[in-house]
């Protein structure tokens, strides 16, 4: 009887031509989304008279929460910049933002670099949002000689990630955000608040960032020893894994009490509900990259109450743009008022990426002066909406650094979750709204 | 105890599998279409899904009652409107026009849902977990899920065996031309089976949608993996779509065991050694035509 069904009768070598077909139908598909992106880029060539300035982040994939405010902070950098032209030597100039998405995809990254590059005759290169989209853009204006700031990346993937050694400096690309150190301490500090055996499980990914948190000579592991904490690490998993009951079970085992780890969104919301099916209960949770944003916290519910992750930016922060004197709570509240949506911390960095290049822009007489464009970045000191950029004291050459804190998400009062600032022991010029809370303390199981 | 573990997660991880493969099993056991849309498909399932639960209040599980009879009219009208017409022209043709249907449906969804990352309120019976004894436990969600699968293809199976449009559906199958010399309509006889496939990637669809997360961009992912589940099985067996997801699930979670690193490698691995072991898969028998 399941002998006579079982005989959908298929032809495998239909199948296989099909197969094939198909195969070529994607590389045919491919083919045509270069060209029709070479051919849109042509149009913006040529023309001396306007200031291009590249962007290239996230705005499709599992990274796209990182590029999500992008088209707010353009839109209104673009608004901004038609009132105030950018003044080089005597003339004023318009600017023009060239964005192009990586979709969150490193060979598209440097792909749509490139092209802008060579295609649209920019003057200066802006990108943002983890290692995965700024090394390889970075890495192509280096090989071209374009001048570049990255940002959202912490500097120990950016740089070393690179093959940037101590003691040598890139020419032409810089990076302004935190390092591992900082968010080791800001994560201790919160780990210190709560009683715990002092283990933590870590979830690291196979990508730059995973790799360098979870490098055993310089990662997280040989740091937290020292503050007497240690690390159950199962080992780097690709991005994407359904399926998390390997570390849960070795998280367990160990008796991990603490939660830490830098997966991409998708994946941490797979690994909690997995964890809390399997009975895996950590006391303290810090995650950096995936518990950043509203949405990846919305979609966990009730199991979002305090997460812990470190802050880079918020409306608290007391600081102000250069260029439109807006605090950060004005710049987020602008952003809430346009697009109806919470504040999300890239933000402030997207649009500390343009007080950078306007100053940068100021520096120099030509728009066409690369050389004095990277020149003005390399010594630059500039208080911005996300705090003072100096990159003449960075831990290494082209490397400004910004502040840190640890925050937890609570149930919040226009918005499901607020990111609440809890801990401010290695920034303490901003204020905290809270203290930490061990997890399960608002909600059960 | 933590390789039991890792099976029975395993196990659980390719009800999964199985259930997102049915729908292409079917549709390529049937209509002879390699559909390209398959992933997106789910995807939009799992949206329409979101779409229920936030507008009428709906426990997601609740939702198939709209999204099931949705996704099977959205089938039969896509095999009338698109799909047939495609067939008369060939064999690459139908595989275009599914190709050309998963970049519209990705970006359709990214221009309504945005980027963002959503997932289905599933509450307490998302997360709820079942202790089996000896540190092994697993979640109510998975469990369903896997009976859900079995459940599907088993239907299905009956259906294709002992139905009279099962029947059609294999005389279809199996040679079109007489079929339609027998009075068979087969654009009916087709239409029925995307209905059912595509009811069959709603089911997919929300379970995964409570189980992890979802963009508009995860369709082409979980279309590798129904792939992989349809090949180790066996094309057309849906035994072996069953045996196909179960198998790539506790490759995943066995391999992730030994190294989490080699998770979804182990995966692929597997799939590749069946296709050079027994390139027809692991329930299909050679035949002779």
């Amino acid at each position: 009887m399941v002998d006579r069904a079982s005989a959908l009768r298929l032809d495998r070598r239909g199948f296989l031509r099909t197969v094939g077909a198909a195969g070529a139908a994607v590389a045919a598909g491919g083919a045509t989304a270069a060209c029709s992106s070479g051919l849109q880029g042509s149009e913006g060539g040529g023309g001396g008279d306007t200031i291009r300035i590249g962007y290239v982040s996230p705005s499709t994939g599992p990274l796209a929460p990182f590029g999500e405010a992008d088209d707010f902070v353009i839109g209104s950098i673009q608004e901004y910049f038609t009132q105030n032209p950018i003044k080089v030597g005597d003339q004023s100039y318009p600017v023009e933002v060239l964005k192009r998405d990586s979709q969150s995809d490193s060979n598209r990254a440097a792909d749509v670099a490139a092209d802008l590059i060579q295609n649209n005759g920019i003057h200066l290169m802006l990108v943002s949002s983890t290692p995965d989209t700024s090394n390889p853009v970075s890495d192509q204006c280096e090989a071209q000689g374009m001048p570049c700031v990255a940002t959202v990346t912490p500097w120990q993937p950016w740089f070393f990630g690179r093959g940037g050694q101590e003691g040598t400096k890139f020419q032409w690309t810089f990076n302004f955000f935190w390092g591992l150190e900082d968010v080791e301490a800001v994560y201790a500090d919160m780990w210190d608040e709560v009683p715990t055996n002092k283990k933590a499980g870590a979830l690291w990914p196979n990508d730059p960032d995973g790799l360098a948190w979870g490098d055993p000579t310089t990662g997280f592991a040989p740091a937290q020893a020292q503050r007497g904490y240690s690390i159950v690490d199962p080992g780097n998993y690709p991005n994407g894994t359904q399926d998390f009951s390997a570390q849960i079970t070795q998280f367990k085992e160990q008796n991990a009490e603490i939660l830490l780890g830098v997966p991409i969104p998708p994946d941490f919301t797979t690994f909690w509900r997995q964890a809390a099916q399997q009975g895996y209960q950590p006391k303290l949770a810090t995650v950096a990259k995936a518990l950043l944003f509203p949405s990846s916290v919305e979609a966990l519910g009730p199991l979002g109450v305090n997460l812990g992750t470190e802050v880079w930016w918020s409306p608290s922060h007391p600081f102000t743009s250069s260029l439109t004197g807006q605090s950060a709570a004005q710049l987020a509240d602008a952003y809430t008022q346009a697009t109806q949506k919470q504040w999300t911390q890239p933000i402030g960095f997207a649009h500390a990426l343009f007080e950078v290049a306007a100053k940068a822009f100021g520096s120099v007489q030509s728009i066409d002066d690369k050389a004095g464009l990277a020149a003005a970045i390399s010594t630059m000191q500039l208080e911005t909406v996300v705090g003072p950029l100096d990159w003449t004291s960075g831990p290494v050459p082209n490397v400004a650094k910004t502040p840190v804190v640890g925050g937890q998400w609570r149930t919040g009062t226009d918005f499901a979750f607020d990111l609440t600032i809890v801990s401010n022991k290695q920034a303490p010029g901003i204020p905290t709204a809270g203290e930490v809370q061990p997890l399960g303390a608002a909600v059960a199981g | 105890m933590t390789w039991v573990n890792a099976v029975v997660q395993g196990l659980l991880l390719g009800g999964v599998y199985a259930l997102f493969a049915c729908g292409l099993s079917l549709v390529f056991g049937v209509l002879r279409i390699v559909n390209l849309a398959h992933g997106d498909l789910t995807v939009l399932a799992a949206f329409l899904a979101l779409v229920a639960t936030s507008t009428l209040g709906l426990n997601p599980v609740l939702a198939l009652v709209v999204v099931v009879p949705v996704m099977a009219a959205l089938g039969f009208a896509l095999q009338r409107l698109l799909l047939h017409r495609s067939l008369r022209a060939g064999e690459l043709a139908p595989l275009l026009v599914t190709f050309g249907l998963s970049i519209v449906l990705q970006n359709a969804l990214l221009q309504t849902f945005s980027a963002d990352t959503r997932s289905l309120p599933a509450g307490d019976f998302g997360t709820a977990g079942l202790e089996l004894g000896g540190g092994i436990a697993v979640g109510w969600l998975g469990l369903s899920t896997l009976v859900v699968a079995v459940a599907v293809l088993a239907g299905l199976q009956l259906v294709l065996a002992r139905t009279p449009i099962g029947r059609a559906m294999r005389a279809t199958s199996d040679d079109p031309e007489t079929a339609a010399l027998m009075g068979l309509d087969d654009r009916r006889v087709y239409a029925v089976a995307t209905a059912i496939a595509l009811a069959t990637v709603a089911l997919a669809g929300v379970f995964y949608g409570m189980r992890g997360t979802f963009t508009p961009t995860l369709g082409p992912q979980l279309l590798i993996f129904a792939f992989e589940a349809v090949i180790i099985g066996g094309l057309g067996s849906l035994w072996g779509t069953l045996l196909g997801g179960l198998v790539l699930g506790v490759a995943q979670t066995v391999g992730a065991q030994i190294q989490p690193t080699y998770g979804v490698l182990a995966g692929h691995l597997v799939f590749l050694v069946v296709l050079a072991a027994r390139p027809s898969g692991l329930l299909r028998r050679e035949e002779v035509r």
